[in-house]
């Protein structure tokens, strides 16, 4: 019963072992420490979310490898894991938040979004005919109610707010280096290069611009949220997320 | 006879100096008979926001207990006030839902909503019976004396109004508006919106 490869209860999704535990959410859990190493760092006027973008073969063109996803104008999302789980989450994620922007005309708060991926990680661990996602996010967005916020979730459905977190292979490590490195108000050009500091510390080969995916959160003054949305009352809301481009980490990378 | 004059009522909203009102007749009739003059089509939202629903009598009751439902899971999902802005989208989407089916209601919607520097901007709108947005900066209308409320606030309505001007205006342009109108009036109610307060009055009006 209690054997290393967690026996009997290892095979059953829903069905808890004597000592409490749901085995396939902790192997869900192995599959994201195996992962690339992603993390996420909130400034006083922003937030950061990385990671390493690395291909097995040079043959692969990893101009195509997104591992930063834009959710909506206001959210991006980094993970941990496997792909093919995130993509999944990734389109769940905006449907979502499109079905909120039919309903209430606005994109929803970063808690509210977050909530509602977690909600879909829960349900794949109650369900017949299903896995639980092998995947930990770091979700960083900022709404006009709590500002910019990070969250992270995991392959259980359970989510936290944090300062600065990492998920992971390094996770560990980068956490140790991220506690060392943070106070509450580092700047988002400190937190950008705090992040490359803490990737560099368990990167194996070369971090380039190829090697490496940003996204930033860069909160609005408050003259920008009078100045409205893009193109008058029904334009576009204006972007508080996005990604860098490679010429932009290429020149943070030189710093 | 349409369902929008079955019952009648109408309801009126105007925008003031940093304050807004929002005003209705008290009359539910069936057809031309008058059954009561305290039928209530005005409604709190929030502290700092209203809704009207002029139309059917039984279409008040339902979508004023929806909205309630709507606005009590989004308050406690988000842990804070819905905005006026956010409240019409939700008014609009919840009657576009039954666009081949639809409530026979015109919702008028009369707030304060927060500025991102921390102050309050008057907001008023209002929508047709499958969600139509109207956003005024002046004044909206409707219910079956809605021709006539256009009338006499063009007439009666300035900008920057005080709240105890805003409140004269609309009383008079509504008092007005429904003494020409057979199945508005007796009788009326308004509400003054300002940012520490709401400042509700009932009004006597002619009772033929």
């Amino acid at each position: 019963m209690a054997s290393a490869d967690g026996g009997a209860y290892s095979y059953s999704l829903t069905v808890f072992s004597p000592s409490g535990k749901l085995v396939q959410i902790e192997h869900a859990l192995a599959a994201v420490s195996q992962g690339t190493t992603s993390l996420g760092i909130k400034a006083s006027n922003g937030i950061v979310i990385a990671t390493e973008k690395k291909s097995s073969s040079i043959l692969i063109d990893d101009s195509m490898i997104e591992k930063v996803a834009v959710i909506c104008p206001n959210i991006g999302i980094v993970y941990s894991g496997m792909g093919p789980d995130f993509r999944v989450l990734i389109a769940r994620a905006r449907k979502s938040a499109q079905a909120y922007w039919k309903v209430y005309g606005e994109y929803p708060p970063t808690k509210v979004l977050t909530q509602e991926i977690a909600t879909v990680m829960q349900q794949a661990t109650q369900s017949g005919g299903v896995r639980p996602f092998g995947v930990s996010l770091l979700v960083a967005g900022w709404d006009i109610h709590r500002g910019p916020s990070l969250y992270q979730v995991d392959p259980s459905g359970s989510f936290w707010a944090w300062k600065a977190s990492a998920i992971g292979k390094n996770m560990i490590n980068a956490k140790t280096f991220l506690e060392k490195r943070y106070n509450d108000d580092i700047s988002l050009e400190d937190a950008i290069h705090t992040a490359l500091l803490t990737l560099k510390e368990g990167f194996e080969g070369q971090m380039t611009e190829k090697t490496i995916e940003i996204g930033v959160i860069t909160v609005p003054t408050i003259e920008e949220l009078e100045a409205g949305k893009e193109g008058g009352e029904s334009g576009r809301p204006r972007p508080t997320f996005r990604k860098l481009t490679e010429e932009e980490v290429k020149d943070y990378l030189a710093l | 006879m349409s369902v929008m004059e079955y019952n009648g009522g109408s309801v009126i909203a105007m925008v003031g100096k940093d304050c807004v009102a929002i005003a209705s007749d008290l009359r539910l009739g069936n057809q031309a008979l008058g059954i009561t003059s305290n039928f209530q089509r005005v409604f709190p939202v929030t502290n700092r926001l209203y809704i009207g629903l002029p139309g059917l009598g039984t279409d008040v009751t339902t979508l004023r207990e929806r909205f309630r439902y709507r606005v009590n899971m989004y308050t406690i999902k988000e842990e804070r006030d819905i905005q006026p802005e956010t409240f019409a989208h939700l008014v609009s989407s919840t009657l576009y839902e039954h666009r081949f089916g639809p409530y026979f209601i015109e919702p008028v919607i009369a707030g304060l909503s927060k500025a991102p520097s921390g102050g309050f901007k008057p907001f008023i709108a209002a929508t047709d019976l499958i969600g139509c947005l109207n956003f005024a900066k002046d004044f909206v209308v409707a219910g079956t004396a809605s021709a006539k409320l256009f009338g006499v606030a063009e007439g009666l309505w300035e900008p920057d109004l005080e709240p105890e001007d805003l409140f004269e205006t609309i009383s008079q342009t509504l008092l007005n508006a429904v003494d020409r109108d057979a199945f508005s009036g007796w009788g009326a109610v308004v509400h003054v919106i300002t940012k520490d307060q709401v400042v509700t009055r009932t009004l006597k009006g002619r009772m033929d």
